[in-house]
């Protein structure tokens, strides 16, 4: 059994320290929000935060989110500049198939928490690690400084 | 007297010739492990490198101020305390790029010798003991022979790379010419 605070509340697993991260939300705590894409922390899909920063839930087993804060999508709009970065994403309509923008969502916020004027540049390092395969990069990154209230 | 002014000489001489006895043949086997990909790739200026043929890191992963990659993502977003299941996605604690001072990219393997006995750019390490002591125990520097998903591992056992470094630092840190 261990313990982990997940957006804001203390949960008790059953799964072994080295389970993904991933695994327990979805399968253990039927928390469907957060993506499973490659398994590989290659596309960014599974991005939850862990004390605010992005992390692969994929490759991160529960032994290192233990007696960290994790925030999941179900609870972005929890923060202001997650609400903030929801509504951008509605405005534009963003999503095309929408099966990545969880982990899209979970790593503007927390670029925004960091960087609260991001440039193209600051976007392009915080986002690349997401791959969306609709493209919809354009419109992410229009979102992205919506939120910031640039555009 | 005479022998006194010898002694004298010599002294002095030993202290202005801080210039390294031994044959800088002595790193070229430290070179063969240092400058292998597993080592290299890290050793960058401003993103890491990856894979044997070194090319830039995917997903435009960089620096960043301290090393750790840019402000939302960090290296350990992916990068954990050990390798994944499956060895694809390699890990060891604190994965980070070598600090800019001890950047290799570009140099030769003198370049590569005189970077890791400057004390200005080696962390200030100032003795042969405290320059090989990252290479003999730091787990970034052991995850080399551990890299996971068959990756080519450096040259030489470690055993046999403690033994070269010892060899090195004990002849003075000689450098090749």
């Amino acid at each position: 059994m261990t313990s982990l605070n997940i957006n804001g509340k203390a949960v008790d697993v059953e799964a072994e320290p080295d389970t993904p991260l991933l695994w327990v939300l979805r399968d253990e705590l039927h928390m469907s929000g957060t993506k499973f894409g490659c398994g590989m922390a290659l596309c960014g899909a599974c991005t939850v935060h862990l004390d605010g920063q992005p992390s692969r839930a994929c490759v991160t087993p529960v032994s290192a989110a233990t007696g960290k804060k994790i925030t999941t999508i179900e609870a972005i709009a929890e923060s202001a500049v997650g609400k903030r970065v929801q509504m951008a994403w509605a405005e534009i309509d963003v999503p095309q198939c929408g099966y990545c923008q969880s982990g899209q969502i979970m790593a503007a916020t927390a670029l925004l928490k960091a960087i609260p004027r991001p440039t193209d540049k600051d976007i392009d390092q915080a986002m690349s690690g997401n791959i969306c395969r609709c493209g919809t990069y354009p419109r992410i990154r229009a979102a992205i400084h919506k939120a910031a209230g640039k555009a | 007297m005479m022998r006194a002014l010898l002694l004298m000489c010599a002294a002095l001489a030993g202290v202005a010739q801080a210039a390294p006895k031994g044959d800088g043949k002595l790193f070229d086997p430290v070179a063969s492990v240092v400058m292998s990909p597993r080592c290299i790739n890290c050793h960058q200026v401003e993103a890491p490198h990856q894979k044997d043929i070194g090319i830039v890191h995917a997903q435009q992963v960089v620096r960043g101020a301290d090393g750790h990659g840019s402000a939302v993502l960090h290296c350990a977003a992916c990068h954990q305390a050990s390798n994944s299941a499956q060895g694809r996605v390699p890990g060891a604690p604190n994965w980070h790029l070598a600090p800019l001072s001890m950047k290799w990219q570009g140099l030769d393997k003198k370049g590569v010798c005189q970077q890791m006995k400057d004390p200005k750019r080696n962390g200030n390490r100032k003795t042969g003991e405290q320059v090989i002591e990252h290479m003999k125990t730091d787990p970034l520097v052991l995850w080399a022979w551990n890299p996971g998903a068959q990756r080519t591992l450096p040259p030489m056992s470690h055993e046999d790379f403690i033994k070269a470094l010892e060899t090195w630092a004990d002849a003075g840190m000689p450098c090749p010419q």
